[in-house]
């Protein structure tokens, strides 16, 4: 049974995690340049060098001293995001939507007290969030005003367009949806939904859901299909761009709607998950290959989003 | 390119291990299974006396070096004794000795003998002849008579030293023998003769007491021989029938025809000695006749170590073949666990604590700390100092497991100790993370995932077979570092894979 479904698989193209690391990851991804999507810092900064759209960062907090001040140094800003720089998959990252007199309130609407955030500060600081538990900085930045456009169809929190990229051509995308059960966070392993999104126009395909494929959102029961995600070009090409601003060849970037700023680029990843191909119904392993073939003649990010419309739109 | 290179990589290394494995086997005749069934035998001599309020002192031979059997574990029992041993012409001996001996004493010798699966080519030198006693010339003239009427009657160097004895311990022997015998005619005193006069021929002998090793026996006896040196070697003949002996079943304990003990400052002195078969696990047995071949290659492998050294290897060699079924276990069924190599430790640290008791006591351990880390977690501690904490506290949890475990009479628990510490606190602090950030389900996958590994990987480490395999021959593991390598390049589908994805599997094409 399991061989037959693996059999299946192979011939749909769909990219296991093995071969995603030995083919894609190992040949394309120089170790060298991990710190540069690892960094969210360092991200920030090569994005803004480049003049590519980020969330504004407020405050960055790099030794414990420093936790104190950090009340008054965003003292002026009623939301934003704490994040650890080098955190991954989402974890550690909180979200301040307002404040309490001196307490801030969570977008989930719990309260959090000056202390419990010091704390938090903290533990970023000492790496509990890092990867192999390294000492971490944490970053204040600009809560993103998210477009109304995914309103309907998530609940709290910030959706974001993933976006993989392979040798500066966008090969697959899909939007993730906040749920009540990813604590508004938009990671699929956290519960949030994955939506698929056409290339070709920008429309959005069918949607995944803690591996199974659904087509409304669990919390606001509305259609996830068929919504055209605003400044669709324009994202691709930021994505396209990612690959010049990193030196990866398989990244996926994460990019955000704001409501007044259009589209920002939030992180990138250079080893992005494989459940886009859930939400996609198909496999990445046709794409990557057709990249493989073509993408020497292509050289302009233009040249690479037009490839990428016409090769990878749903038909 | 890359690949071909791996592969002829792994080609080369399996190639390799595939040629020692075969010359090991096929030249040395190294067993490729332990062998079944090995013999060996619990010795014990127990000595008794009746100390007398003053320096007491006990000489005891123990068993020398043979050339068919070999000597372990010896333990010296004893109570407020002072103990060491001795070596004199191959002899050796044990001396107790006490400041103040009071009351009945008793003192022990235990041992375990086994056979050497084949006989050690020791190049023995000749060894000198004592020159006899002062003899008078009647005495001399006896001898001479004897050895030209034995020398008449046999063919070779075997039948002389037969016929010499024949005549000595004849119940009835002949003039010169008599004459030569005098009043001592006791069995130690004909073998005594014996081997005059054969030292009169130039034939080195000696007297060997010995014992014979048999499946029970109670109250064992040593039993004297006659040993004769000719043709660049030691035969053994039976001091009263002068046949060769064939028994295989003696093993000399010393040379001579001195008393098995001597006592000093003690009174009504006995020996009791007791011999029991002991069928030991055919592991152990095999790698002790391992160490006791000793070809050249040998030397220069693990069984050519010092036997604590030997142990720790036992144990290191196994751990590359539970790392082995780690990498299959994640890389191709994508099992979810804590950790890299976590779960290998935690399957040796079950070593320790065998199987059931490991697992719960890790669950024990576990959940209990995992609990007290929620609890320090309300406290807002910063990381260093919380995993310094939940670690002395995971310290004194085993520390009282093992208390009780031992009130309660489950003794095992007390080896519990050697479970890694550090190990147990690392998997806490990562699981309640997990925990928090993830959800209990994602948590408790994990912990879960890690345990199966971890119980597979002792299971396969801990068959016997694959023990010895890997120990007798460490040249497999070349076999296992080339699978491992081919692993690393293994692009399939992970089996948890294949069940992810299998929305994509059904519909359409």
């Amino acid at each position: 049974m399991i061989l037959g479904l693996g059999r299946q698989l192979a011939r749909k193209g769909v990219l296991g995690i093995n071969q995603r690391n030995a083919d894609f990851i190992l040949t394309h991804n120089p170790r060298s340049l991990y710190p540069r999507v690892d960094d969210k810092w360092l991200t920030k900064q090569l994005a803004v060098q480049a003049g590519m759209p980020v969330p504004e960062l407020y405050a960055v907090v790099q030794i414990q001293h420093q936790v104190r001040r950090l009340a008054e140094q965003i003292r002026d800003y009623p939301d934003f995001v704490i994040k650890p720089a080098c955190g991954a998959g989402g974890d550690g990252i909180v979200v301040v939507a307002g404040r309490m007199k001196t307490r801030y309130r969570k977008i989930n609407g719990m309260l959090v007290d000056q202390g419990e955030m010091q704390h938090h500060v903290s533990n970023i600081l000492s790496g509990m969030y890092s990867l192999g538990g390294r000492t971490d900085k944490a970053l204040v930045e600009y809560r993103v005003q998210f477009d109304p456009v995914f309103e309907r169809i998530s609940y709290q929190g910030v959706p974001d367009v993933r976006i993989i990229v392979f040798r500066g051509i966008p090969v697959m995308s899909m939007v993730r949806l906040p749920t009540r059960l990813s604590d508004g966070k938009a990671n699929l392993h956290q519960g949030a939904i994955g939506a698929g999104i056409d290339i070709a126009t920008g429309q959005t395909l069918t949607a995944v859901w803690r591996n199974e494929i659904v087509t409304e959102h669990p919390d606001t029961g509305n259609e996830v299909s068929g919504i055209q995600v605003p400044f669709w070009d324009e994202q691709l090409r930021m994505a396209a761009q990612c690959h010049e601003l990193t030196g990866l060849g398989y990244l996926g970037v994460d990019l955000v709607l704001d409501k007044e700023k259009g589209p920002l680029m939030l992180e990138m990843n250079a080893r992005p998950g494989l459940n886009i191909q859930i939400a996609n119904s198909a496999g990445l392993l046709p794409r990557l290959r057709l990249v493989e073939q073509h993408h020497e003649g292509l050289h302009d990010i233009d040249q690479r989003v037009v490839f990428a419309k016409e090769h990878f739109g749903f038909k | 390119m890359s690949k071909l290179h791996l592969y002829i990589l792994a080609a080369v290394l399996t190639l390799v291990a595939i040629g020692t494995i075969a010359y090991k086997t096929l030249v040395l005749q190294f067993p490729l299974q332990p062998v079944a069934d090995v013999d060996a035998w619990d010795v014990e001599v127990r000595v008794s006396f009746r100390g007398q309020q003053a320096p007491a002192k006990l000489s005891l031979y123990i068993p020398r070096e043979d050339r068919l059997f070999a000597t372990a574990d010896e333990q010296f029992i004893s109570r407020g004794y002072g103990v060491n041993t001795r070596k004199d012409e191959g002899n050796r001996r044990v001396v107790w000795s006490i400041r103040r001996a009071k009351g009945e004493q008793f003192l022990f010798y235990r041992a375990t003998i086994r056979p050497i699966a084949s006989t050690r080519e020791t190049k023995v030198k000749r060894p000198e002849i004592k020159p006899p006693e002062a003899v008078d010339e009647t005495q001399r003239l006896a001898i001479d008579a004897v050895l030209t009427d034995v020398r008449a009657h046999s063919a070779d160097s075997e039948t002389f030293v037969s016929e010499v004895i024949k005549r000595v311990s004849s119940p009835a022997p002949d003039g010169n023998v008599m004459s030569l015998l005098g009043r001592k005619t006791s069995i130690e005193d004909r073998i005594d003769m014996t081997v005059r006069l054969l030292a009169g021929a130039h034939i080195p002998a000696r007297v060997v007491q010995g014992l014979r090793l048999q499946t029970y026996a109670q109250d064992a006896v040593f039993i004297p021989w006659l040993e004769a040196w000719y043709e660049d070697a030691w035969h053994g003949f039976d001091p009263v029938t002068g046949e060769p002996m064939e028994d295989q079943n003696l093993v000399s304990w010393w040379h001579g025809s001195n008393d098995l003990f001597e006592v000093s400052g003690g009174r009504n002195p006995k020996a009791k000695v007791t011999v029991r078969l002991n069928r030991e696990s055919a592991m152990q047995g095999a790698l002790w006749r391992g160490r006791e071949l000793r070809p050249a290659l040998l030397e220069f492998s693990v069984l050519g170590l010092p036997m604590e050294t030997q142990a720790v290897y036992q144990i290191l060699l196994v751990m590359p073949v539970g790392v082995f079924l780690l990498v299959v276990l994640r890389n191709v069924v994508g099992v979810k666990t804590f950790g890299t190599f976590m779960p290998v430790l935690i399957a040796l640290a079950f070593r320790e604590t065998h199987l059931l008791i490991g697992i719960v006591m890790f669950t024990l351990v576990v959940s209990l700390g995992l609990a007290i880390r929620f609890y320090l977690e309300r406290l807002k501690l910063l990381l260093v100092p919380r995993l310094a904490a939940v670690l002395i506290v995971v310290l004194m949890l085993i520390t009282l497991i093992s208390i009780f475990s031992y009130q309660l009479g489950i003794y095992r628990g007390l080896s519990v100790a050697l479970f890694p510490m550090v190990i147990l606190t690392m998997t806490i602090e990562r699981m309640s993370i997990v925990w928090e950030e993830r959800g209990a389900v994602e948590a408790l996958q994990q912990g879960i995932g890690s345990l199966v590994v971890a119980v597979c990987v002792y299971l396969i480490m801990n068959l016997e077979s694959i023990q010895y395999f890997v120990f007798v021959f460490p040249e497999s593991l070349l076999v296992l570092l080339a699978a491992t390598l081919l692993l690393g390049r293994y692009t399939g589908y992970r089996l948890a894979e294949v069940m992810r994805f299998r929305a994509l599997a059904g519909d359409g094409s």
